[in-house]
């Protein structure tokens, strides 16, 4: 049977279909008495936070995913959970009408939904999938639901949806998902948008499919034009089969390219590796070529569920990442919970200035007994292969010299209990405070490596909140006093024998890429779907011109003299922005 | 109470971000902002009601304050709908 929808995202993707159906969500009718009215409006409240809270992660999950512009549709969905007129119509009708929280949110954001299909801008029409999006999630979390997802899949399918969120994106799992059929959404919905930044098939507006497809029928997804067939014929099967491998081959062709190691063409190495969250990340990374993980997120163990992660449960995760790669370095940040990110597990009181308040190493250093935990699972999967560890958030050499502490206690306890890790095991810092830059000399006699965390430097340096609309502007990497901490930096790594890297964003940035590689970097660590044009960049230039670009680029004034002067460099290289 | 009336320019409208770049701007004046299109008015301060309000290119919309701060607000989210909210 052959259906025909608007093409998404290109590929082929051959395979047993899925069907991931919106479980219908049951909200039992009951009245309130008068004394039940406020803990209902509490209980409101409580759901939105805890929206908020899933939120963060998921936005933060997406921009070491996918990138920043794809992450801030989340921003929208944590302002319509908060929103204040949403609020408060719900507690007017908890109060007048004495229904359950959950019946009069599903009231409400009824009636809402009901104006903006009412709406004659098909974009705007749109918005109605965001609104039930987040409804969905706050009535979840009033009726004690988990978070719905796709994240189970445990097979590979080709998935089947009426409609996917932002929320369902967002939760696939790469490793399993081939290829998505939606009924509803077009070429700029954020099904779309996402599928094409995973390099996923994926086909909507297939309108008639949902009735027409079995869990495990045979489903083809032709994301170049638009095409869905589901139990096709022999004939078309090896049509299909056709088109996916010359297809297959092209991108084979452009991610041996990728494979290739970032050398300059005067022979300097450097590695070029990814941030990443989890083992559901690693095979982008792979895919893309990236020579290791710069970064390992760790918060995201302690985010998502409301207790501690045990050493089992981090040790699982870690070493899934470490196997992956080989013996390729895996550099694990220990975690880096409080200012913006929270966790649902770890209560951190509301603080005046979070950013410069208790979060990270500062945490972890008063919660010794959590922070051994981690270190220990660490530790353990650095038998697996080539670990290194990270600490976050160092403003000076007297706390690493307590995170080491740390660590020599959890050795101690794993060599007592004959357990094995890699007893050589490198550690380093993350180089996010200007204290920790301008100090570099005294920390490396405590650590092995150094890597600059550009997106907290950056506010640090230039003390600019970037999530403040009013000051964003002001946050630019490429000010002078962010190239001169990065000079600074990577000149003391290499005179203590240390090794220097980078895993803000700018360490993908197109426009940064020669200046960073002339100033003295040994390795960057970027989102995997930047590695190849980086790679790219590193392999067109010699270190002689790079280290002549980084010269002249601290002679400059200002930040936009930088990037005129860095896109002038790309632009002879011949590698025009994206 | 001061108003001003002002068509909006970007291609979008204010579609998701734009509207929650915009609620976040009016959020922080101390009046009371008010959005209006057509017969339709709106709490500037919720995204909701900004994306009600089905604001799209070339809708001329008045935007209206009350407060200590009202002239300031107004002005400043003109501004931020002149210069296309990050479009």
């Amino acid at each position: 049977m052959l259906f025909s929808g608007i093409p998404g995202s290109d590929g082929i993707a051959i395979g047993r279909a899925y069907i991931y159906r919106q479980q219908d969500i049951v909200i039992e009718r009951r009245s309130l008495s008068a004394a039940e009215i406020p803990s209902e409006i509490a209980a409101f409240a409580a759901a939105v936070r805890q929206a908020k809270l899933q939120l963060t992660l998921v936005r933060q999950r997406t921009a070491a995913r996918l990138g920043e512009d794809n992450a801030r549709i989340f921003d929208a969905h944590i302002m319509l959970a908060e929103d204040p007129a949403l609020f408060e119509e719900v507690e007017a009708v908890i109060s007048g009408e004495g229904i359950t929280a959950a019946e009069a949110l599903a009231r409400v954001a009824a009636g809402y939904a009901e104006t903006f299909a009412a709406l004659e801008d098909a974009a705007l029409r749109e918005r109605a999938a965001d609104l039930r999006d987040v409804t969905e999630r706050l009535l979840r979390s009033l009726l004690g639901l988990p978070p719905k997802g796709l994240g189970h899949l445990d097979r590979d399918a080709v998935v089947i949806a009426a409609e996917l969120t932002p929320s369902d994106t967002a939760a696939l799992d790469r490793r399993f998902v081939k290829g998505l059929a939606v009924c509803g959404g077009g070429k700029t919905s954020h099904a779309a948008i996402m599928a094409r930044s995973m390099g996923l098939p994926a086909v909507l507006g297939v309108s008639d499919i949902a009735g027409a497809v079995r869990d495990g029928d045979m489903v083809i997804v032709d994301g170049f034009d638009g095409t869905v067939i589901v139990n096709p014929d022999g004939v078309q099967l090896a049509f299909y089969r056709e088109k996916a491998d010359r297809h297959n081959k092209r991108l084979a062709d452009l991610r041996s390219l990728a494979a290739l190691p970032a050398v300059t063409t005067d022979g300097r190495r450097v590695e070029i590796a990814a941030n990443i969250g989890g083992p559901q990340d690693v095979a982008g990374v792979l895919a893309n070529g990236g020579d290791g993980v710069g970064l390992y997120r760790t918060e995201f163990l302690y985010m998502e569920k409301s207790r501690l992660p045990s050493e089992e449960e981090q040790f699982t995760a870690y070493k899934a990442v470490t196997e992956s790669f080989q013996g390729k370095p895996v550099i694990i940040r220990t975690l880096d919970i409080g200012g913006d990110k929270d966790s649902g597990c770890f209560a951190i009181p509301g603080e005046r200035n979070p950013f410069m308040g208790w979060r990270a190493i500062r945490i972890c250093l008063e919660e010794r007994e959590m922070f051994k935990t981690q270190l220990r699972a660490i530790l353990r999967a650095s038998a697996f292969g080539n670990v290194l560890i990270m600490y976050p958030m160092i403003s000076g050499v007297e706390e690493v010299r307590q995170a080491n502490a740390v660590l020599a206690e959890a050795k101690a306890e794993l060599r007592a209990a004959g357990m094995a890790f890699d007893k050589d095991i490198r550690v380093g810092i993350m180089v996010e405070i200007p204290a920790a830059a301008l100090t570099a000399d005294i920390i490396a006699e405590e650590v092995d490596f150094f890597s600059i965390g550009t997106n907290d430097l950056c506010q640090y340096t230039l003390a600019v909140d970037r999530g403040n609309e009013r000051v964003a502007g002001l946050y630019r990497p490429l000010h002078p006093a962010v190239l001169r901490l990065v000079k600074q930096v990577a000149e003391v790594s290499r005179r203590c024998g240390k090794f220097a890297g980078m895993c803000g964003e700018l360490a993908g940035d197109p426009l940064a890429a020669v200046i960073l590689l002339g100033l003295g970097l040994d390795e960057l660590s970027m989102s995997a779907s930047s590695i190849p044009i980086i790679k790219a960049i590193v392999r067109a230039v010699s270190m002689e011109q790079a280290e002549a670009v980084a010269a002249h680029a601290l002679t400059l004034r200002t930040p936009e003299e930088v990037a005129g002067y860095a896109g002038r460099i790309l632009q002879q290289l011949g590698i025009g922005r994206e | 109470m001061y108003s001003i009336t002002i068509a909006v320019a970007n291609k979008a409208g204010l579609h998701a971000r734009p509207a929650a770049l915009f609620a976040q701007a009016a959020a922080k004046f101390q009046a009371a902002v008010t959005i209006r299109k057509g017969e339709k008015t709106g709490d500037a301060k919720s995204i909701l009601k900004i994306l009600s309000l089905g604001i799209n290119q070339g809708s001329e919309i008045v935007l209206s304050a009350e407060g200590p701060d009202e002239q300031a607000a107004v002005e400043a989210l003109a501004r931020l709908i002149e210069t296309g909210l990050g479009d």
